[in-house]
């Protein structure tokens, strides 16, 4: 508290009371719903809506054994999905878009301003106006029904942000470092995967991070592409589960989705710093 | 740079002519690096066939008739016309995305500022806050937090539960036309997490010398927050609401999944883009879905440009 205070100091305690007051009330509101679901899934079926109360009576595990293997295939089926799939498109992500942010940071070439504005262009592009010819595309190819329409995209570097998020990131980086390689005889090549690359660090998990989460979470995609229940991923299974337990097994059905958000949940404290400064200074959609 | 003729050449490369660079290089501007196709060889590959074609393919798409399954025919304006003049769904669900838009951007960046503000001062457990509102835009999307929002506001639901403790009668929220959209703006102001994000990392910006002149001038708490925090802020409220702007009409996931894909009841939550998916994958319809999918191209394109043309007028920048 270094600032000018011409407030007295119990108006100033009680300004700071009232602070906390309000910040704690905002704080159930925001979190209720989290916590219902989570102690529903611990609930037997009648309690859970029948309680206000979140907190269950004890942990009883019944509901997430009997949910994970409700479906045929299981929920282990539809893990490995969403994983092969969010895995695939990191690395998909992380590679190509690291090789083309160097070229636009730091080679040149013809038509390197037009393409750096198109690029740019295709940030804001909504996902909808390609939709069906990518569709069409991938049908004729026979990828439906698998991991290639979400992943093969990946590695052709068409989540443009994190391209962007790169050069910006290795336009930082001192180009001096870059002569110095070049007067000891690298080629451009050289100075991208002996210099660049092991300083680009930051944000390629930045980049790794956020492709995951969005990945793992992209219903839209997934629900268009992937309609065999062996093929699904977690949140199209989920999704589907709804429908297949109708008005039944409330319990499970919230077991499965709190299971569902474990994985974006242990990504976000692994990373919590990282995710809040990459929003912060970037305007990632978190 | 004159040391570097004397410096051996590293172990185990050629001891060749070894020739210094050119004393005075060119200026890098005009030479080009051929290995720079070498780099971009995916993201042209990305371009050409999964951005540019496609681009134009919707476009084409979007004056035929197509079922996926046989070639496209012809048909002109035709589906421009059937969606404005003989398609009241598809005006519905015009009407429910301005709707949605309309209450949700404001709403929750209104949410998002106020609570950055409270956030912003140093404050024992603040960065705990922090996370703690932050979560719900981290999650909020996803499958399982729109399955959860079914069950909090249907009849039997939370909601209803806690009114009847004050002895107020409930309905389900979920399966009542009039207020089933308003659920879905709730859950997305429960979101306002990225934003708040956003403003925080804004507020932090404005130089603390600004905020004790004002006290000096007499300025109290809600002066100083319009006269200082808004006109600074400006750029990235800006920042935001563009952002927004174009989200808030691709939503998709939270009516697909509370109405079990129909969009309703009585088509209430029939989102835009939900709309363009029954049409485009359910009933194959795929050149109707084109069109649609142009017409929200523009919409967006039109709403953008006009942020960034009312931008002059309100927005400021400290270095104009």
């Amino acid at each position: 508290m270094t600032t000018l205070q011409h407030a007295p100091a119990a108006r100033r305690r009680t300004r700071r009371w009232l602070t906390h007051l309000a910040l704690i009330a905002g704080t159930l509101v925001m979190v209720y719903p989290l916590l219902w679901m989570v102690g529903g899934s611990f609930k037997d079926e009648s309690d859970i809506f029948s309680q206000l109360n979140p907190f269950p009576s004890s942990l009883d595990p019944r509901n997430y054994i009997a949910g994970w293997t409700a479906t045929d295939p299981t929920f282990t089926r539809f893990y490995v999905n969403s994983t092969l799939i969010a895995v695939l498109a990191v690395a998909g992500n992380v590679i190509a878009c690291t090789l083309t942010a160097y070229a636009f940071a730091r080679l040149e070439f013809r038509g390197k301003k037009v393409f750096f504005a198109i690029m740019l262009g295709s940030i804001m592009l909504p996902a909808h106006a390609l939709l069906i010819p990518q569709y069409v595309l991938f049908f004729h190819l026979g990828w439906v029904n698998t991991y290639l329409p979400l992943v093969v995209p990946k590695f052709l570097a068409t989540d443009a942000f994190f391209i962007f998020l790169m050069v910006q990131f290795i336009r930082t980086i001192p180009r001096t470092l870059d002569e110095a390689a070049m007067i000891d005889g690298c080629g451009k090549v050289r100075i991208f995967s002996r210099i660049i690359l092991p300083l680009t660090g930051p944000v390629l998990i930045t980049t790794a991070i956020f492709t995951f989460i969005w990945t793992y979470n992209d219903f839209f995609s997934q629900l268009i592409y992937l309609s065999y229940p062996s093929s699904e991923t977690v949140p199209v299974a989920l999704r589907r589960f709804v429908d297949a337990t109708g008005d039944s097994s409330y319990g499970q059905l919230l077991a499965m989705s709190v299971l569902s958000l474990v994985p974006t949940f242990i990504v976000f404290l692994l990373a919590q710093r990282r995710i809040v400064e990459g929003i912060a200074t970037t305007g990632l959609k978190g | 740079m004159s040391t570097s003729t004397e410096i051996s050449a590293p172990a185990g490369r050629e001891p060749t002519a070894e020739v210094p660079p050119p004393p005075t290089r060119p200026r890098p501007g005009r030479r080009t690096d051929r290995v720079a196709y070498l780099f971009l060889l995916p993201w042209f590959a990305g371009l050409l066939l999964l951005t540019a074609a496609p681009l134009l393919g919707s476009l084409y798409l979007s004056f035929t008739k197509f079922n996926l399954l046989q070639s496209p025919t012809w048909n002109g304006f035709g589906n421009y016309v059937k969606l404005f003049t003989d398609d009241p769904r598809y005006l519905q669900s015009l009407k429910v995305t301005f709707i949605y838009v309309a209450l949700t951007v404001p709403l929750q960046l209104g949410f998002a500022l106020a609570v950055a503000v409270m956030l912003n001062r140093p404050m024992r457990g603040m960065a705990l806050y922090r996370s703690i509102y932050y979560i719900p835009s981290l999650l909020g999307g996803s499958v399982a937090i729109a399955v959860i929002w079914g069950q909090l506001f249907d009849d039997d639901g939370v909601l209803n539960a806690f009114l009847a403790f004050f002895g107020v009668g409930g309905r389900s929220w979920i399966s009542n036309p009039d207020t089933a959209l308003y659920t879905l703006v709730l859950l997305n102001i429960w979101q306002f997490g990225s934003p708040m994000v956003i403003f925080l990392a804004g507020l932090k910006q404005i130089p603390q010398e600004l905020y004790d002149a004002a006290s000096v001038d007499g300025a109290n708490a809600w002066r100083r927050f319009w006269s200082v925090t808004v006109p600074l802020l400006t750029p990235i409220i800006f920042f935001n609401v563009v952002l927004q702007i174009i989200q808030a009409f691709q939503a998709f996931t939270p009516a697909y999944v509370v109405s079990g894909g129909s969009g309703g009841p009585s088509d209430s939550t029939l989102f835009y883009t939900l709309y363009l998916y029954q049409q485009g994958f359910t009933n194959l319809n795929m050149g109707y879905a084109s069109a649609m999918a142009w017409v929200l191209l523009l919409i967006i394109a039109i709403f953008t440009l006009i942020n960034f043309g009312l931008a002059r007028r309100w927005v400021y920048y400290e270095d104009r």
